[in-house]
């Protein structure tokens, strides 16, 4: 079967192409093709993870391009991590698409939009199949695109325009480091094959500061495409797409691709000397789960919560990997995938239902809005990391390597969870809690979007079970780097964290549930911290000032350089000689034109004498003749 | 077949000044006639064509015997599918044309000519017939500019015609140069190839070097010789503007792959760094300035500089990879990409000016980006398309521009590293350049002054349709015509070696 593993991401480029050319006369105007597609896929991915857990690995290529005599190869592999990869893209993507039915339900570009996501579902699976960068720097620019078509889906509004622009320029600066990077392991090895790269990294071919290198700019593209800081800041404006993109794109799926990156091409990262390259990676996302979760606490607007939700637990995959947790942070992009997923959606689903992003004028819903209550809880509690939820499981094992591998981290990380849970919880309250407090007519979803909710929430509250330490851990030895090893599980380590998870959920709880302190009188006692907050960290404001205005103002001035100095050189070079050639006239007028004039003065003057040799009488020319023979004649006499 | 393919536009233009004046359909259909004619023949042509067997359809007849001159045509993978390229543009601009309605005799006899001239310079191998060609190129596009142009044609046309004669000036000094060095003396391209008569005389090879180059470095055109082309695409019709960018412009770079690496390869790769360098300038230059306009044919007109920058640091990493046997696959990858993107620029580019043209010549009247705003409610066809163009223009993958921006980066990284890794810059200055611009004229709310105009017509798509499906074509798969140039490029790698 997996043989034809390349049908899977076929099939949603043909849905998106039908619906290109046939819009709305398709069923169910587009939707129906692009779900069903989804759906198959969904079953080729279960059936090859089958395959997979049997053992199964498989490779196949074709020739893309041949340079000189070299033949460049593409192709796409089956193994664990790609396996575990398709089944989250496909059966988070599928329910993801039958939710948007409802969701999107009536929009003018409706078919459109399964069209856009359809694409978007071809490029990850590409991204994910591919056994080579050059095919997945294909996927992972092709779902660049679609991530910019879909933030800017409703693109009369301004600050959707804005923010697709902003979202795909600032993952492209990623995307410079990471194709220079794929330059430079081209250059150094000749090949672009995971395993030949692989190989020759066992076979010191690639080493040293080169082989950091080349680990630290694949990272730089993982960096744009996973949010993390310094690059993170287009993700929370990404929001102004619409909540399903946010879910699948911007949380499931297409943000993790970084987190693949860097799990995919491990090898670099772990045999970079000293560890170098696991360090930084480690770092950057260590600071950005803590980072994006402070932020997370101020946001009124729901899915803006979601989205700096979504930075830190991105911060976490990426800090297990570092610390050497290969397992781990896998293991948490699966987890996150479905329960972010069913986070958005129910957001999505409150959205639908308040008209309004805005939490503030939430509250109160969760007798209006019961199957959306109930299962954002669980997907809040599997965030939050309390057991037996699947965030829990996935977040204790980071935790647990970080432990073992990077005290500071492992502070930094415990921190980042009890924050996680505050800020989530806090949501809920705001959201659920209490009374409304707008005069807003809510009600529940209809079953098309709580029934993608319902399956994703025992997603969420059960998937974590296959890493759970009494069978064994199942995942560990499934997804696994042996020279990572991984750490066992610790049951003292299990109980700090999730009392950390409970005491974030409390401490929410005593200001916004029982209110035992003001969230006010909090904001007063914190004020610069606040403002801080509330100011993202001036990331937007700095890129402003130190990158995008110097850029636009270079632009203009070489602008006006091009017009004034070097066009100016040449219209200048163009006037000398326009000056040269009116010289040229006037000496051309008065000089050569003189000359001329002269010699024809001189020509018609002496013709002007000349003229009485030629009379044309008969009686001149006989008297000159007979002048002559006179002249003759006495000459020859005198001689 | 090559000199019926070459001289079909000119006899259709011939037949088109036999016909009365009042007869403008027929005219236009003669012209599209011969047009599609000639391009259906290519196509044939590309049917006929061996690939891997170098020059192919050579045509050689004794012309001037008393100066070695000889009337002598052919094609390889180098000029094939710039061949075709020309032929395919030619005709969809004679089907955008169709509403020219001044002079229309004297228009269609002009491109006419210009396709011949264009598809002359292609298959020349003999140098007295390349120059021939190659200065009919050039009097069709100064009358194209100079009458049916925009409000400072004349300065444009002017502008355009001394800067390409001055670089032809520096060309036919060249040749004579060669041409004296010969033994036995020949204009013979191949001949001279084979003889390599300025190996060792690094003085004339500079000399000659530098007299090509400054004849096709005008026609590329390079930093800093580029400010002629911003004003020419401005002030030209629409048509005028997708040949000049599409076709044009690469007989400069098919000058320096033709002539300057295979005659004076010594020469080239003393100063291939400093063409890298002036390279590089046009691609961060290049995106920057574009980035800065707001008239709509003019940043296309700067990222032409931007592209074809990329396609001059390609020919000057393999310029300088001369000689060096470790370098060869590098040198074959770089030519491979900067031929490629030859073509992938002709395309793109040709489709971008179309684009524009869409949308100033018959509906909006303005090219002004920050008029517009919202166009992607009323017009989705036009926006689907100017979209897609961009971002193949961009360098996104899966289109046909990535594909060569990746071998151009993949050879010259081996050769130039650290230039490279500064122009792969320019790729997110093109792309916030590209993005910015569908942001101002497609998104946003939607302008109320355009409500009212029309999606695009039949005709319209006619002429952008298929240049869209070949950006995507040969993106996803671009062997066919890979495999064409690489064939070539090899050759050339290992016969200058």
């Amino acid at each position: 079967m997996a043989q034809y593993a390349w049908i899977i991401p076929v099939l949603p480029f043909i849905a998106f192409w039908l619906i290109v050319f046939f819009g709305r006369r398709l069923p169910g105007e587009g939707a129906y093709v692009a779900i069903g597609a989804m759906l198959i896929d969904a079953m080729l991915s279960v059936g090859l993870l089958v395959q997979a857990l049997g053992g199964a690995h498989y490779q196949a290529n074709f020739v893309w391009a041949v340079l000189g005599n070299r033949p460049l190869e593409l192709g796409y592999q089956i193994d664990p991590l790609t396996a575990v990869m398709l089944n989250v893209v496909t059966v988070v993507g599928s329910l993801i698409f039958i939710y948007s039915v409802g969701y999107m339900h009536g929009d003018p570009r409706y078919p459109r939009y399964f069209a856009y996501m359809s694409l978007f579902a071809a490029s990850m699976l590409t991204l994910v199949l591919a056994n080579n960068l050059l095919l997945l720097y294909v996927g992972w620019e092709g779902v660049g695109l679609c991530s910019y078509l879909l933030i800017g889906f409703w693109f009369e509004r301004p600050a959707a325009a804005r923010a697709s622009l902003k979202a795909f320029v600032t993952t492209r600066v990623g995307d410079l480091f990471m194709f220079i990077g794929i330059l430079l392991i081209f250059f150094t090895i000749g090949t672009l094959q995971f395993d030949e790269v692989f190989e020759a990294v066992e076979g010191g071919r690639l080493a040293g500061p080169t082989l950091t290198l080349a680990a630290l700019l694949l990272f730089g593209g993982a960096v744009g495409k996973s949010a993390q800081v310094p690059l993170h800041v287009w993700l929370p404006d990404a929001m102004e797409g619409p909540t399903p993109v946010s879910a699948l794109i911007h949380a499931a799926t297409m943000v993790a691709a970084g987190v693949y990156l860097v799990a995919r091409t491990y090898l670099l990262f772990f045999a970079s000397p000293d560890h170098t390259a696991l360090t930084v990676v480690a770092y950057v996302g260590g600071i950005t789960a803590l980072m994006a979760a402070t932020i997370g606490i101020v946001q009124d607007d729901i899915k803006r919560v979601m989205a700096y939700s979504t930075i830190s637990q991105l911060g976490y995959m990426m800090m297990g990997l570092g610390v050497l947790g290969y397992t781990a942070g896998v293991f948490h992009l699966m987890t996150h995938a479905f329960f972010k997923a069913l986070l958005f959606l129910a957001a999505g689903s409150v959205i639908h239902a308040m008209h309004t992003n805005s939490m503030k004028e939430m509250g109160g819903l969760a007798k209006v809005m019961p199957w959306t209550y109930r299962t954002m809880l669980v997907g809040s509690l599997a965030l939050a990391g309390v057991p037996p939820f699947a965030g829990f499981w996935s977040k204790d094992e980071i935790l647990l390597e970080a432990f073992h591998h990077n005290p500071a981290l492992f502070v930094l990380g415990l921190i980042g969870a009890f924050i996680t849970a505050f800020y989530i919880f806090r949501m809920i309250f705001l959201t659920f809690g209490g009374h409304l407090r707008s005069a807003a007519h809510p009600h529940e979803s209809p079953g098309v979007m709580t029934v993608p909710l319902v399956i994703l929430a025992v997603f969420s509250a059960f998937i974590g079970l296959v890493g759970a330490p009494w069978w064994d851990n199942p995942f560990h030895h499934f997804v696994e780097f042996e020279a990572a090893g991984g750490a066992a599980f610790d049951v003292g380590l299990a109980l700090v964290s999730t009392a950390v998870a409970l005491a974030g959920i409390f401490a929410a709880a005593a200001v916004y549930y029982w209110k035992w302190i003001s969230s006010a009188s909090l904001r007063t006692a914190f004020g610069p911290l606040y403002t801080l907050l509330v100011h993202k960290y001036y990331w937007d404001e700095l890129y402003a000032r130190a990158i995008v205005r110097p850029t636009v103002w270079t632009a203009r001035q070489l602008r006006t350089f091009d017009v004034y100095v070097i066009d100016g050189f040449v219209n200048a070079v163009g006037i000398v000689f326009v000056w040269l050639a009116r010289l040229y006239r006037l000496f051309d007028l008065y000089v050569v034109d003189g000359a001329v004039n002269l010699l024809g003065w001189i020509a018609k003057t002496t013709g002007g004498v000349l003229r009485y040799m030629q009379t044309g009488r008969p009686q001149n020319y006989l008297l000159v003749i007979a002048l002559g023979v006179i002249i003759l004649v006495i000459g020859g006499i005198l001689r | 077949m090559l000199s019926l393919i070459t001289f079909l536009p000119l006899a259709g233009g011939i037949i088109i000044l036999f016909l009365p004046k009042t007869r403008q359909g027929l005219m236009k259909n003669v012209a599209l006639l011969a047009s599609a004619a000639t391009f259906v023949l290519s196509l044939i042509l590309v049917a006929m064509y061996r690939i891997g067997q170098g020059m192919q359809f050579q045509e050689i007849f004794r012309w001037i015997p008393g100066i070695g001159i000889n009337y002598h045509l052919g094609v390889d993978g180098l000029s094939l599918p710039l061949f075709v390229l020309t032929a395919l543009l030619s005709v969809l601009s004679v089907v955008y044309s169709w509403r020219i309605d001044t002079r229309l005799k004297e228009y269609l006899f002009l491109f006419l000519l210009l396709e011949t001239g264009m598809l002359g310079v292609f298959v020349a191998l003999d140098f007295f017939l390349f120059y021939i060609f190659w200065e009919v190129t050039l009097v069709p596009m100064y009358f194209l500019i100079a009458i049916w142009g925009g409000p400072r044609k004349e300065y444009a046309a002017i502008k355009f015609f001394l800067y390409t004669l001055i670089g032809s000036l520096a060309m036919l000094l060249a040749i004579l140069i060669l041409y004296f060095n010969a033994e036995p003396r020949t204009f013979g391209v191949l001949e001279l190839i084979r003889q390599q008569p300025l190996s060792g005389k690094p003085a004339l090879a500079a000399l000659a070097f530098w007299g090509f180059f400054l004849s096709f470095a005008i026609k590329v055109p390079m930093w800093p010789f580029h400010t002629w082309l911003p004003d020419a695409h401005v002030e030209a019709p629409t048509a005028g503007s997708v040949i000049l960018a599409g076709v044009l412009l690469k007989m400069g770079t098919y000058g320096f792959v033709r002539f300057s690496l295979t005659l004076l390869p010594e020469a080239f790769k003393q100063y291939a760094f400093i063409i890298a360098v002036l390279a590089l300038l046009g691609i961060v230059y290049g995106a920057l300035v574009a980035l800065a306009q707001t008239d709509l044919k003019k940043l296309v007109a700067y990222s032409s500089v931007n592209h074809m920058g990329y396609v001059m640091l390609g020919i000057a990493a393999a310029a300088a990879a001369f000689g060096d046997p470790s370098k060869a696959q590098a040198a074959a990858t770089a030519l491979n990409g900067a031929v490629f993107e030859m073509v992938a620029h002709g395309i793109i580019t040709g489709a971008l000016f179309l684009i524009v043209g869409v949308i100033y010549d018959y509906r909006a009247h303005t090219r002004g980006v920050n008029e517009f705003g919202g166009l992607g409610v009323r017009l989705p066809v036009y926006t689907g398309i100017s979209t897609l163009a961009m971002l193949a223009s961009l360098g996104l993958p899966g289109l046909m521009g990535f594909v060569a921006e990746f071998l151009i980066f993949v050879g010259s990284f081996g050769i130039f590293p650290y230039l490279t890794a500064v122009a792969v810059t320019g790729v997110v200055f093109s792309a916030a350049m590209f993005l910015w611009t569908i942001q101002r004229i497609f998104l946003g709310p939607p302008n109320e002054r355009w409500t009212h105009l029309p999606d695009m017509d039949a005709r319209e798509k006619v002429a952008l349709v298929p240049l869209a499906a070949l950006m995507l074509i040969f993106g996803i798969y671009p062997r066919p015509l890979l495999d064409v140039i690489n064939a070539a490029m090899t050759t050339l790698v290992s016969l200058v070696r």
